[in-house]
């Protein structure tokens, strides 16, 4: 008997990932080529009909500019929260750690009702507010954009987080010391010789952030509300209310190429500024 | 110059600090301020709660009341079990397969089993529905443990990946020369030591499927509720208080997992890498 070539032990997972994966993905492409919803004609009717609305754009962009808008929150208090994981002693690292990846094993609908917990208009902030006599009203900050971004902050914090402290681990300790030696001050040491080098683990987490933010349905529906509408929600409703799956399917392919196209558009900057520190 | 510097360090540190300290307040403060919230005395959910009981947690786990919610809840960890199970097996032996494998199709089909993790799930929800449907199935659970594998594999891939590739190939060629078939050295050699690797990437397929909505919120019905389904159901509606003990029941659940998985296999260095 010839003796199994190790190869072959991939084929059971190639075979389930082309019979339920693939599969259904070409079907969503074929079945977004039909104009009526009981799949019968053939045509370009639903792909017109949702390039030629101007509200479709409107949707495309707000849904990529949440995912902007969270990365660039996750960055900004990410980024310093690394930092200091990296000034940590270990025994202070591993509490760090378990506090960043605690979030990640909860539930996003536990995160999100957190969220209306905190937010509401009873909740925790307007609370606050109102005791410290800042405001006499509560702020509506449910079912707003800037209540979302706050919320998907968090939500995708750990997103972000994890591969920025990999990579910022196996730095060498001695650069910045170096740097400093050199009369650089730590805000300089940071920027040409920190942010520079931990880019490839940057702009993963970017990556990570941007596909699940911009597709974290949940929150988007419950903290944003029917008022706020981005592309995973306009799927929902097309597929599972109107039943209209062929417009579903255009929606949820130009949600893939928007997502893929961002997300390739990123690894490509990694790449080359990957290259860049090395080179 | 001395003292522009010690300014700048200064006002490094206060930045920093103060984002980073930001960040932790945002991280940690939601899941604190959702468990306190669970145990209130009132009969909505308000932070800081009216005094202490336990009778969301009573109302929670009353089997008449809160039937839904149990038989949403048990069909959650079946797929979940069963998911990972099938992940585990097909997972593994594909990275045993190809993880070693310098061969162009090696690095693409590895490429393919992970794209999972960045394709938008719902993409994949609403094209499993469609498939499903057109060909002829009947929603049933059976379909939704077919979908939370392919979403949940990469996880069992990337850290079976990781330790297969921390392995020494001499530990293989030593026991084959020493004259063990491929089988035994698989069996008594290689698997023992990715074993570690397999079960934290088991774990956490395991809870993606728990919490997955993308492709419970198209594969599911009323007859095959899913918990995270059912929970944005109560709070779509009005708020139901049931739900702050649900969070409280799964953020317990959720810590004592991970100190075990941490004290066991590792989790948390596993997952940096």
């Amino acid at each position: 008997m010839k003796k199994l070539a190790e190869w072959q032990l991939a084929l059971p997972l190639a075979l389930a990932f082309a019979s339920i994966f693939l599969a259904p993905l070409l079907m969503l492409i074929g079945v977004s080529f039909f104009n009526d919803d009981k799949i019968t004609q053939p045509g370009f009717g639903q792909w017109a009909k949702f390039l030629g609305d101007p509200f479709s754009y409107k949707v495309i962009f707000d849904t990529m500019m949440l995912g902007v808008k969270t990365v660039c929150a996750t960055i900004l208090i990410g980024y310093p929260l690394a930092l200091i994981y990296l000034d940590a002693s270990p025994r202070v690292q591993k509490v760090l750690i378990f506090i960043i990846v605690m979030p990640l094993l909860l539930s996003v609908v536990v995160r999100t009702f957190a969220w209306i917990v905190v937010l509401g208009r009873e909740g925790v902030v307007n609370t606050l507010l109102m005791q410290l006599g800042i405001i006499s009203e509560p702020l509506r900050l449910l079912q707003t954009e800037l209540g979302l971004v706050i919320s998907l902050t968090q939500i995708e914090m750990p997103l972000m987080l994890l591969p920025l402290i990999s990579v910022m681990s196996r730095l060498d300790p001695n650069l910045r010391d170096a740097s400093a030696a050199l009369g650089a001050s730590r805000w300089r040491t940071l920027f040409t010789v920190i942010v520079p080098l931990s880019m490839p683990g940057l702009v993963a987490g970017c990556l990570l952030v941007f596909a699940s933010s911009t597709t974290a349905f949940i929150s988007q529906t419950v903290i944003g509300g029917v008022r706020l509408i981005y592309l995973p929600l306009l799927i929902w409703q097309q597929s599972l209310v109107v039943f209209n799956w062929p417009f579903a399917a255009v929606v949820s392919i130009t949600l893939l190429i928007s997502v893929l196209t961002v997300v390739s558009a990123l690894s490509w900057l990694g790449r080359r500024s990957g290259g860049y520190v090395h080179g | 110059m001395g003292r522009r510097r010690s300014f700048g360090d200064l006002s490094y540190g206060l930045v920093i600090g103060t984002l980073a300290t930001l960040a932790l307040l945002i991280i940690v403060a939601p899941v604190v301020i959702v468990l306190t919230t669970s145990f209130t005395e009132g009969r909505s959910i308000k932070f800081p709660p009216t005094g202490f009981s336990l009778q969301w947690y009573e109302a929670l786990f009353d089997p008449s009341k809160s039937r839904q919610i149990h038989r949403a809840a048990s069909n959650s960890l079946e797929v979940a079990a069963w998911s990972t199970a099938f992940g585990m097996l097909l997972g593994s032996m594909a990275a045993l397969g190809i993880a070693r494998n310098r061969h162009r199709l090696a690095r693409i089909a590895d490429g393919f089993f992970l794209s999972p993790l960045v394709l938008p799930g719902l993409t994949f929800g609403l094209a499993a529905l469609m498939y499903f449907t057109l060909i002829g199935f009947r929603p049933s659970l059976n379909l939704i443990i077919a979908g939370h594998m392919i979403v949940t594999i990469p996880f069992i891939l990337r850290t079976t990946t990781a330790s297969l590739s921390q392995l020494d190939p001499a530990l293989n060629d030593c026991s084959q020369s020493l004259g063990a078939s491929w089988l035994y050295t698989l069996r008594r050699v290689t698997l023992p030591l990715i074993a570690p690797g397999i079960f934290a990437g088991a774990f956490l397929a395991f809870m993606a499927s728990i919490d997955n909505v993308p492709v419970s919120l198209f594969l599911s019905t009323a007859r095959t509720d899913m918990l995270p389904i059912r929970m944005w159901g109560m709070m779509e509606s009005t708020l139901d208080p049931r739900i702050a003990a649900v969070s409280g029941v799964l953020i317990t659940s959720a810590f004592l997992l991970m100190l075990i998985m941490e004290w066991t296999v590792g989790l948390t260095r596993r997952m940096r890498e």
